[in-house]
């Protein structure tokens, strides 16, 4: 019998939603689960994660776990790793935890297997299959050490409620003051969805002709209601007219979202391989051979100046 | 200012994947290799950072085959003082065994920075940063996208969900860059004659086996063949119709 720590992540005092996908990800090999979590006090929905398959839920705090303490929480959560005796730990490959998971590897001597897609038993061994060269290929790797730390790629393990236990523990953990602090957080305005955690991406490429064009694709994330949120092609942001955090592709993000749309964009191998794991994929293109046809599940040709608007006008009749 | 950027020997994103015989590793026969984009900024920061504080070395340092001397003379050719090649054909799967031997290396100099990119775009594993300044017990801050250093004191930006994080941290650091927090300057001919004068220390190295072995490499899943739902407007009520009714994602 396996036994995972599922390390969780909350801000502001409120547990994120990915955290949904760790513990369901944390169950794949069976066994019991205990997730963790570092805050500075009670953290609103963690009394939630036994519907999703928590045994246990154990709280971290000290005053300083409000913000991330990549250090504090580092330590916090790898003396619980070595003394729990766990054959996993998983952590969402967030920004957060690509920071947070080497560090806790680190102290347990171990390697992170990175943004995994897969998690399987064979014989005894965990195996593992993540993406690798942006999603060109897929690598299927047997994780030895004990435990084997593993972060897990976002919106891949699709949340499911299997009720647990859920039974509750909050230890104050007592720690040096960290070299390094999250001084604070400057927030992003209102609504914007960060690309590699939207349910929904709208990517716009060159054949938004210009920056201030992008306007038509944020209207048409509006319209999905806040579950949207607008990517962009190398291209594009190369030129500046968007920021590299809305980047889709090998040097940018590698995105899983139901729905893709990609508008006004070619698709060059780099820009697929960011994207090619998502749902379901549309194009909208002038260019009729343009190879982003060919791994859209939808495509429609033509000018995406109107194609857009209308597409706008028909989501937001369904929201209506 | 003394300084190591630690660079990784990649294929470039334009590469097409091909898997080799074994069917655990990429056919390298015709890929063209580059300079790891990320390690680009890290390089370019160190550069601006010498430049700035008007004296002092950066050290180039990358663990990979005899060939990534060739990623190294990029490096120099771009400004770097001189580099250093732990190599190794084999590149150990597990990030752990890398960062040992970078780690050993760094300490046998001292540093005011190590650089590192945030991620290699072919492992994907952004790790290697963050165990190395663990094993060699220093601060660190991953995925940088702006930096200001003031004596020994750093602020970095490093973008979150929904926000940017500023963090700050002292002197002697390991810092992994993101991009935006620079624009890497291609090396003009004369950096690249300066370049072969440059010195370049060879060292060989044996990397322990680490506790991952990979079992296959593999093409994606081939996505089921699509369609052309139509031209023009016209075509959007039925797309609308396919993605709730075929879809199911509206």
């Amino acid at each position: 019998m396996t036994s995972a720590l599922a390390v969780l992540e909350q801000r502001d005092g409120t547990l994120r939603k990915i955290s949904h996908e760790v513990v369901t990800a944390a169950q794949r090999l069976g066994g019991t689960v205990e997730a963790l979590v570092c805050a500075s006090g009670p953290v609103q929905g963690a009394d939630q994660l036994g519907k999703f398959g928590a045994d246990k839920i154990v709280t971290l705090t000290n005053p300083v776990f409000g913000r991330y303490a990549p250090e504090g929480y580092a330590q916090a959560i790898a003396e619980r790793a070595k003394s729990g005796g766990y054959d996993i730990v998983v952590i969402a490959a967030s920004a957060t935890g690509k920071d947070l998971a080497p560090r806790i590897a680190a102290k347990l001597a171990v390697g992170v297997a990175a943004d995994v897609t897969d998690i399987a038993a064979d014989a005894g061994a965990i195996v593992v299959t993540r993406p690798v060269y942006a999603g060109k290929a897929l690598l299927r790797v047997k994780v030895k050490g004990r435990p084997a730390v593993l972060s897990l790629r976002p919106n891949v393990f699709t949340p499911v409620e299997r009720p647990k236990a859920g039974a509750s523990e909050t230890v104050a953990v007592s720690l040096p003051a960290g070299r390094v602090t999250v001084r604070e957080i400057k927030a992003a305005p209102a609504g914007t969805l960060d690309v590699a955690e939207a349910q929904i991406i709208i990517s716009g490429g060159r054949g938004l002709k210009e920056p201030a064009n992008f306007k038509v694709l944020e209207e048409l994330a509006q319209a999905f209601g806040g579950r949207a949120a607008v990517g962009a092609s190398r291209a594009v942001v190369d030129a500046g007219w968007r920021a590299h955090a809305d980047q889709v592709g090998q040097t940018g993000k590698t995105v899983s979202p139901s729905l893709y749309i990609a508008v006004g964009i070619s698709g060059a191998i780099q820009h697929l391989a960011g994207m090619r794991t998502s749902k379901v994929i549309v194009a909208i293109n002038k260019d009729k051979d343009a190879p982003i046809f060919k791994v859209a599940d939808y495509g429609v040709v033509g000018d995406l100046f109107e194609v857009v608007p209308r597409l706008t006008e028909e989501i937001r009749k369904l929201h209506g | 200012m003394k300084i190591a950027v630690c660079i990784k020997r990649v294929p470039d994103s334009e590469t097409r994947v091909k898997i080799a015989p074994d069917g655990k590793s990429l056919d390298e026969a015709g890929v063209k290799f580059v300079v790891n984009p990320y390690d680009e900024f890290a390089v370019e920061e160190a550069l601006r950072r010498k430049e700035k504080a008007g004296a002092g070395e950066v050290v180039v340092l990358c663990l990979g085959p005899a060939a990534a001397q060739e990623s190294i003379r990029t490096a120099l050719a771009m400004g770097a003082d001189r580099g250093v090649l732990l190599q190794t054909d084999k590149i150990p799967v597990d990030g752990f065994e890398t960062a040992k031997l970078l780690a050993a290396e760094l300490k046998t100099g001292t540093w005011d920075l190590i650089l590192f990119g945030k991620m290699a775009i072919d492992d994907y594993s952004h790790q290697v940063g963050a165990l190395v300044a663990e094993q060699l017990g220093l601060p660190c801050v991953t995925a940088v996208s702006h930096l200001d250093i003031d004596g020994t004191a750093g602020v970095a930006e490093r973008e979150v969900e929904g926000g940017i994080e500023v963090v700050e941290f002292p002197l002697p650091a390991v810092i992994t860059a993101d991009k935006g927090l620079n624009e890497p300057r291609y090396p003009a001919l004369k950096g690249i004659m300066a370049a072969k004068k440059k010195p370049l220390e060879v060292k060989p190295v044996q990397p322990g086996a680490g506790t991952m072995e990979v079992v296959a490499l593999m093409p994606p899943p081939e996505r089921k063949e699509g369609r052309i739902v139509g031209e023009g407007v016209g075509a959007v009520p039925e797309l609308v119709r396919l993605l709730r009714e075929e879809a199911k994602v509206l």
